[in-house]
């Protein structure tokens, strides 16, 4: 056997343990990634093997607490890629005040910039009252973070440019205060924002809804399980409704491809039309 | 001498290294039956002006990796800025947009560990010129894995840091100046290609 065929019967043997023991399923991630992430637990913990892991874990909630931290994805930003949201403004906005109430689901939220920027976006063009944004991950301490809605300081000049970048129709800082090196978002933003944790993986159809957000998730996952991924998204979204995907993510190649339209092919926002 | 074994070629390079990779390039034979990955340290907003420059120096096709492509042989590709490129085993791209790797991203040590992993000892991995320490354990992990490792002569780099930290690891197998790499890729490819 070649030593990148034992080493991937190791992930396999651990991340099956994974899943069996406290049902996480890691199992259709991309294997690159996740691989990564698993060297860098083992040598973070000193562990000889991969394998050498899989008790550690099974025996120890605490350690696999640990690593699955490791294995969530927590990188994100306030109004990441400022032209999916100005985007999201002109060609989409328009439509959803058609609806007297507005579902919105963020699935993959990690530590909740991108719900905020949502909530502001909302909020700026009158939906505040009438919108809810269900984000969701799977990760709790990031959904802890989320909720809390308090994000270093030290990026509000890169979040105030993406701000300007989306059309803002106001000065970013309406929406937050500094304290103490950390800017605190405005209260009222939560009241559009409700966090739960939801499993994109092994959790059902989450709500119904007008609008889903899932971006860099789907880049995390192998291509099967992108497919089924997407297949709870077809079922959330009303007829009509709206999907938007990271910039480098696309539904050209998914079998789900002729149920949607394109409304922008360089941001990825799709239309559900059957 | 050369032996066909190679199916894949991976290059690395930052600082000093757009002239190096250009000059690489436009020396590529016409037809190539492998595929050539290049991991370069740019701008994050540079998207797809890679692919504009490189395409013109070559008859061969540039792309920009996209998620889940399947890695064609005869193709040259970047990552897309911003994000870090990695290949599975099944020899398609995956991307990631994971924190930054040696303040990079895309990272070349993550690449190459990843290609290191799907390869084994079918990859060839250069490490160009660079002001930063990227791509000095991919280079570890490439030999780990079989591969044959490749770093530009420190005399030559505009930068020496780079190869400099990979040729430290001892895993380098070859310190060549662009003129030797250029010959050497030559001489690979020709074989490669009458077999």
């Amino acid at each position: 056997m070649k030593l990148s065929d034992i080493e991937n019967l190791e992930i396999q043997l651990l991340l099956e343990a994974v899943y069996c023991r406290y049902g996480y399923d890691f199992r259709n991630y991309a294997r690159a990634s996740i691989r990564r992430r698993i060297i860098q637990f083992m040598q973070l913990v000193g562990a000889g093997s991969i394998s050498e892991m899989i008790p550690m874990l099974i025996h120890d909630e605490v350690f696999f607490g640990q690593m699955v931290k490791e294995f969530s994805i927590t990188v994100t930003e306030m109004f990441r890629d400022p032209a999916m949201f100005l985007a999201l403004r002109n060609k989409v906005i328009p439509v959803l005040k058609s609806y007297p109430y507005i579902k919105v689901w963020h699935a993959g939220c990690a530590t909740g910039e991108e719900a905020y920027s949502l909530a502001i976006l909302m909020e700026e063009e009158n939906l505040g009252k009438r919108t809810t944004v269900f984000a969701t991950d799977f990760n709790d301490s990031a959904l802890e973070k989320a909720k809390e809605g308090i994000f270093p300081l030290e990026n509000v000049k890169k979040y105030s440019q993406n701000y300007q970048n989306t059309g803002g129709k106001y000065s970013f800082s309406n929406y937050y205060q500094a304290n103490y090196g950390a800017m605190v978002v405005k209260s009222t933003l939560k009241e559009t924002l409700t966090f739960a944790n939801h499993n994109l993986v092994t959790d059902q159809v989450f709500t119904e809804a007008h609008l889903i957000l899932c971006r860099n998730v789907l880049i995390y996952f192998n291509k099967e399980l992108q497919e089924k991924v997407m297949q709870l998204f077809d079922d959330s979204l009303v007829h009509g409704g709206f999907l938007c995907l990271g910039a480098k993510e696309s539904l050209l190649y998914s079998k789900h491809h002729d149920r949607f339209r394109e409304i922008d092919a360089k941001n990825k926002i799709y239309q559900k039309i059957s | 001498m050369l032996h066909n074994v190679y199916k894949a070629i991976t290059i690395g390079g930052s600082a000093g290294s757009l002239d190096v990779l250009l000059d690489i390039v436009s020396h590529l034979p016409q037809e190539v039956n492998l595929p050539i990955i290049i991991i370069c340290h740019l701008h994050p907003h540079d998207d797809g002006s890679m692919v504009e420059i490189f395409s013109r120096q070559t008859v061969l096709t540039v792309n920009e990796a996209a998620d889940k492509e399947q890695v064609r042989p005869g193709h040259i590709y970047f990552p897309p800025a911003n994000y870090h490129l990695l290949v599975e085993m099944d020899k398609t791209f995956s991307l990631s947009i994971d924190a930054k790797v040696n303040y990079s991203r895309p990272s070349i040590d993550v690449f190459f560990e990843s290609a290191a992993v799907a390869w084994g000892p079918e990859l060839i991995g250069i490490l160009l010129t660079g002001a930063n320490n990227d791509g000095a354990e991919g280079i570890r992990t490439i030999k780990q894995y079989g591969g044959l490792t490749i770093a530009q002569d420190l005399q030559e780099a505009a930068y020496p840091t780079m190869p400099g930290a990979a040729i430290n690891t001892g895993h380098v197998d070859k310190v060549l100046t662009v003129a030797e790499i250029n010959s050497f890729l030559h001489h690979l490819l020709n074989n490669t290609q009458s077999k």
